[in-house]
């Protein structure tokens, strides 16, 4: 699949921002004052920056308001719906510990939920795709989810829980990495199936519909340099869990805690760039790739 | 609405011979003319004379090799792709906006382009490639089995089907309701075998394909063959004098 900028950084930044939600709602003692609105604001500036970096791959973003009419049937309604809402109680619920030194815990408990809500409403777009073995698999929202929790828990500054978290990261990334491969090697389809000619023998692409690219070659037969997957992944596990984990250990300083941050960050932009790079779209058979 | 509908009155769907596509694209020409002058927004192409020329088409001619598993020479079929109007089409479901639907009475799928934004979701759920972005307009275009001539009563009888199937030249492709055990296509796709393409992706494909009839299988036989056996295995004559002068000489 084609890893465009604006999808990559919309999934990143929102699940960052409503995994920060999701913490401040649920999570008790919570910030109060200036400290609220400042945590409130980071958090706000991800989750909507992020919504407002998805709407950039739509032909036609004058018209988003209609993807909230088929919540019946879409997961992208449904994610459209839940963000709303999240962004809605949260503001609510933020008015309260900013303005009025109030927690209101039920709101904070509704929104913190509506939050982890969003995520994994976002990762079901992605995992209801038959058609990209890779995707269509447990390991999509679970990682979708772990990340919003790990990245929540480093920006509001849990860092025993982000000590303790990091490294369960690691291993349940590296754990689905090893599954995906499995599920889509074990995939049935190929050119036979795509063909149905699989059974007369060996299938191959004589010649393609055109001679340039198209829209689907462009759109979903990526073909990234495998070569260079292992490497990425390598460098998404340093950059996202294992030298944050480390400087956590460290003694504290903010600076630190922020370098901590924008590290993870930087790992979870490499992990979302194979998540499209390395995911190979069924059409692809089609087109001997 | 973008569930889909638990039955269709009809089942109207293309039926393609493997056997008799000569893979000559004139479908491909035929369904870019008739369906960039008529329903919904022109089929576009960008840089079409420059080096890196693109454009939508809702079908397109693939050529495939296929090397039997027993040896022998290696058989070349064309397999035009278009959309196959699938009874459980994960396209439909995944569109948030309502703009992707299945006809109810006759299970055409189909874009309301004024509703589209242009999220290419559909585009990802579809493992056949039958929907594509037009480059210039920005909504998702797809087959719409011409669904403007089948019923066009301004169309002489013999034009009121799809433009593809109007157009091949071999008589590969065929049209109608395949829900209906009687039609033509129907008795067509029982009697030659016909297949879904991806059975195992569960979309429950309307368009059939007819696999290539058995080739290479019968013991060669040709009823001229006794007529042409070599009367004289030697040479003989002036040939026959040349042949054994040079055999003793070599």
């Amino acid at each position: 699949m084609h890893p465009a900028p604006s999808i990559i950084l919309f999934t990143t930044l929102s699940g960052l921002g409503f995994g920060m939600l999701a913490f401040l709602g649920l999570d008790a003692p919570a910030p109060r004052g200036w400290t609220a609105f400042w945590f409130f604001l980071i958090a706000y500036l991800l989750a909507v920056g992020g919504l407002l970096s998805s709407t950039f791959h739509l032909g036609h973003p004058e018209r988003a308001l209609k993807a909230f009419t088929q919540w019946r049937s879409s997961w992208l309604s449904r994610e459209a719906w839940l963000a709303v809402a999240a962004l809605a109680v949260m503001g609510l619920y933020a008015i309260g510990l900013v303005f009025f030194d109030t927690r209101l815990r039920v709101m904070g408990i509704a929104g913190g939920l509506l939050s982890l809500g969003t995520v994994f409403a976002t990762s079901m777009i992605y995992t209801q795709m038959r058609t990209v073995p890779r995707w269509n698999h447990w390991g999509t929202p679970i990682l979708f989810l772990a990340y919003a929790i790990v990245g929540g828990a480093l920006l509001t500054g849990r860092v025993e829980l982000a000590r303790a978290v990091l490294p369960l990261l690691l291993l349940l990334q590296i754990f689905a990495w090893i599954d995906q491969d499995r599920h889509e090697q074990a995939d049935p389809t190929d050119i036979g199936t795509a063909t149905g000619l699989g059974t007369r023998g060996k299938v191959r692409a004589f010649e393609a519909p055109h001679t340039g690219e198209n829209y689907l070659t462009r759109e979903m037969v990526f073909r990234i340099g495998r070569k260079h997957s292992k490497t990425l992944k390598g460098v998404a596990l340093a950059l996202g869990m294992v030298v944050p984990a480390l400087i956590l250990f460290l003694p504290f300083h903010h600076a630190l805690a922020a370098v901590a941050v924008l590290l993870h960050l930087a790992g979870v932009l490499v992990q979302r760039w194979l998540f499209f790079a390395e995911a190979r779209h069924v059409v692809s058979f089609y087109y001997g790739r | 609405m973008t569930t889909l509908p638990q039955h269709t009155k009809k089942s109207l769907g293309l039926v393609i011979d493997l056997d008799t596509c000569v893979g000559c694209h004139a479908c491909v020409t035929a369904c870019k003319g008739w369906n960039t002058e008529n329903y919904g927004a022109p089929l576009a192409d960008k840089d079409a004379y420059g080096a890196n020329p693109v454009g939508s088409f809702l079908n397109r001619v693939h050529s495939y090799e296929v090397q039997p598993e027993a040896g022998g020479p290696a058989q070349l079929f064309h397999m035009p792709k278009s959309c196959l109007h699938c009874a459980d089409a994960p396209c439909v479901t995944v569109c948030p906006t309502g703009a992707s639907y299945k006809r109810v009475e006759d299970g055409i799928v189909l874009v309301n382009e004024s509703d589209c934004i242009g999220c290419g979701l559909c585009a990802w759920a579809c493992p056949y490639g039958a929907r594509e972005m037009d480059p210039e307009e920005q909504v998702m275009k797809k087959c719409t089995l011409c669904v403007d001539r089948i019923y066009n009563e301004n169309l002489p009888e013999e034009d009121r089907q799809p433009a593809c199937v109007r157009t091949c030249p071999a008589g590969a492709r065929h049209f109608g309701d395949l829900s209906d055990p009687d039609s033509d296509v129907s008795k067509l796709v029982a009697e030659r075998g016909g297949i879904d393409l991806m059975p195992e992706q569960g979309t429950s494909p309307v368009n059939q394909y007819l696999p290539p009839r058995p080739r290479d299988e019968a013991p060669e036989f040709d009823v001229l063959a006794p007529y042409l056996e070599p009367v004289a295995e030697e040479a003989s004559g002036f040939l026959g004098w040349l042949d054994r002068t040079l055999s003793k000489v070599s």
